[in-house]
């Protein structure tokens, strides 16, 4: 079931487009992890996610784990009309609900994250909460790779199995990269598909950058099993200079970087 | 209090669809009532206390009320930033129920002690904290406290025959219970160790010294006013908990007179010591830290001289 009311303009260039725009306006960094999950940002709230209303208790529900990314977040919500411009532009300003990390008293925001680890276990009790009641909601939660070096996901991975919560679709965005270096030198989590399948997962691989590789293989998810998609993605993806380099996870741009940043980043008219 | 808990549940659980009981492996013939009452709300997580506080908090905000059952320490210290980030960031009405404070799982020793949850939970404004003296107090604030919004923190006991005398079961969120009045000194108790100090307040009347006796259960939001009021005709405070002393109740009468700037001074009882690694009877434990009715009545006399 994918929502039926595609947002054209939601596309992952027009996201990294405001992740570049606002990062450099805030002077902030996380560039890389952004930029490396606009295309299954886009996806999921271009194609696939069902919001009839932003607090419709039978809206899908999302859980950004890596809420270190919650730029790429904000700015979906932004084209899709939950942020206004005016709000968009307080990012990272003081007393603004819009911090690094996402808080749910912002409209359009289900959970807060920021503690890698957490979301997972809250989207187990969402989808737990969504069977009790007899509801077709689904909820989807988009982790990072280095986020799986927390031993609570493997709790709430083994809970969601035993519990056969197929309500429940995660995201691993597989960037290869973590704060300090990339996931193999630092904490090595490969095979990471057969490591979800080993605790009972529906686990697949799919391409983090193909909007309508992550729409199908979505829309093929069946069985009793909760579903996870290992999303190969590139860390800084779409900026040349930033893709795979480490110093993006925290930097933020110089004015001859950002110029140059984005001139890459076209918008299909 | 654990009878008392599950009896108290299952009554709210029969006539409140929202109610679901999750415990982390633990409660092993005491949570079996429920279980059998309720099989569609009660389920066992499974060893994972990080993860039941954040299935809980998944449930809370789709409307439930989850009560989250585990030894008072697991229940409390090692899911505590799944708490912070989970029930109370988001304000959802999410029930962790603390078994045993304390030295109350004796033999088990001091990984299963609990002596700083009350501390590290009151310093969380947006979360409840309640530890009631006895079993009938624990019925009562169950249900005076059960379908509040927000998150809550019950720290129970597991005497589930023990009486504070005068007590009958009294609770109000933010007041404190005055049980035996007295001129000489005031004594201040939370938690099942209250007994203790009504035995000592009991031999120290024998002894021809007036105490009076207050129950603290209400520990967030704290019984400021009232007990502000009650301190300010004595000039000895003694307080009592099983608990380290710093951070529990002796913390939160400290502040009390401070904030109110009473003349009264503050006897802290409780354990001020690192634990030693030895297990046994929670009396003898009590005893060897001074929170056992007779060494009450010694610091008693004691401040009084």
């Amino acid at each position: 079931m994918t929502n039926p009311q595609v947002n054209p303009s939601m596309t992952g260039q027009a996201i990294r487009r405001i992740i570049l725009e606002q990062s450099k306006r805030a002077n902030v960094g996380h560039i890389g992890c952004c930029l490396s999950i606009a295309d299954l940002i886009s996806s999921l709230y271009g194609r696939i996610l069902n919001i009839p209303a932003h607090d419709d208790p039978q809206r899908d529900r999302f859980i950004l784990g890596k809420g270190q990314a919650a730029l790429a977040l904000y700015s979906a919500l932004h084209l899709k009309g939950l942020i206004s411009k005016e709000e968009l532009n307080t990012f990272c300003g003081n007393e603004s609900l819009l911090g690094v990390h996402p808080e749910h008293r912002q409209r359009g925001i289900d959970f807060s994250t920021g503690s890698l680890g957490q979301g997972l276990s809250m989207a187990a009790g969402a989808a737990l909460a969504a069977r009790l009641q007899g509801s077709s909601r689904r909820i989807f939660a988009l982790l990072s790779d280095a986020e799986c070096n927390e031993g609570s996901v493997w709790e709430a991975a083994m809970f969601s199995a035993h519990h056969k919560l197929s309500n429940l679709i995660a995201f691993i965005d597989l960037n290869g990269q973590q704060a300090f270096g990339y996931t193999k030198d630092v904490m090595d989590l490969s095979p990471l598909r057969a490591r979800w399948e080993a605790f009972g997962w529906d686990a697949h691989d799919i391409d983090g950058h193909d909007g309508d590789a992550i729409v199908k293989a979505v829309k093929g998810l069946k069985g009793e099993k909760p579903h996870i998609l290992v999303a190969r993605t590139t860390f800084g993806k779409g900026v040349s200079f930033m893709e795979n380099k480490i110093k993006w996870h925290y930097w933020p741009m110089s004015d001859e970087e950002y110029r140059r940043a984005l001139a890459e980043i076209e918008i299909p008219s | 209090m654990r009878q008392a808990l599950v009896q108290t549940l299952s009554e709210l659980a029969a006539v409140d669809g929202r109610i679901i009981l999750l415990t982390a492996d633990l409660g092993y013939s005491i949570l079996e009532p429920f279980a059998k009452k309720f099989p569609d709300r009660f389920l066992n997580v499974g060893v994972a206390e990080q993860n039941m506080l954040g299935v809980a908090t998944g449930l809370a905000e789709a409307g439930f009320i989850p009560f989250v059952y585990s030894i008072a320490p697991f229940a409390s210290l090692r899911p505590y930033e799944f708490i912070r980030n989970g029930p109370i960031l988001h304000h959802l009405p999410v029930r962790i129920l603390g078994i045993g404070g304390g030295f109350d799982y004796e033999f088990s020793g001091p990984s299963h002690y609990s002596l700083e949850d009350i501390g590290v939970m009151r310093i969380q404004p947006g979360l409840r904290v309640i530890v009631p003296a006895d079993h009938q107090q624990a019925r009562s604030a169950l249900r005076a406290t059960w379908d509040q919004p927000g998150p809550t923190y019950y720290r129970f006991g597991k005497d589930d025959q023990s009486i504070v005398p005068g007590l009958t079961g009294q609770f109000e969120l933010g007041k404190a219970q005055f049980v035996r009045d007295g001129k000489d000194i005031a004594l201040v108790a939370m938690g099942s160790i209250a007994l203790e100090a009504a035995k000592a307040a009991e031999d120290l009347q024998k002894q021809g010294v007036s105490v009076s006796l207050v129950i603290v259960a209400s520990v967030n939001p704290p019984p400021g006013k009232d007990l502000a009021e009650h301190l300010s005709h004595f000039r000895q405070v003694v307080t009592v908990e099983e608990h380290y002393t710093v951070g529990g109740l002796g913390s939160l009468v400290a502040e009390t007179t401070a904030d109110h700037g009473l003349g009264c001074k503050v006897r802290r009882l409780g354990v001020a010591q690192p634990l030693d690694g030895t297990s046994g009877r929670r009396a003898v434990f009590n005893e060897k830290y001074g929170i056992s009715a007779p060494a009450i009545v010694r610091a008693c006399l004691e401040v009084l001289q």
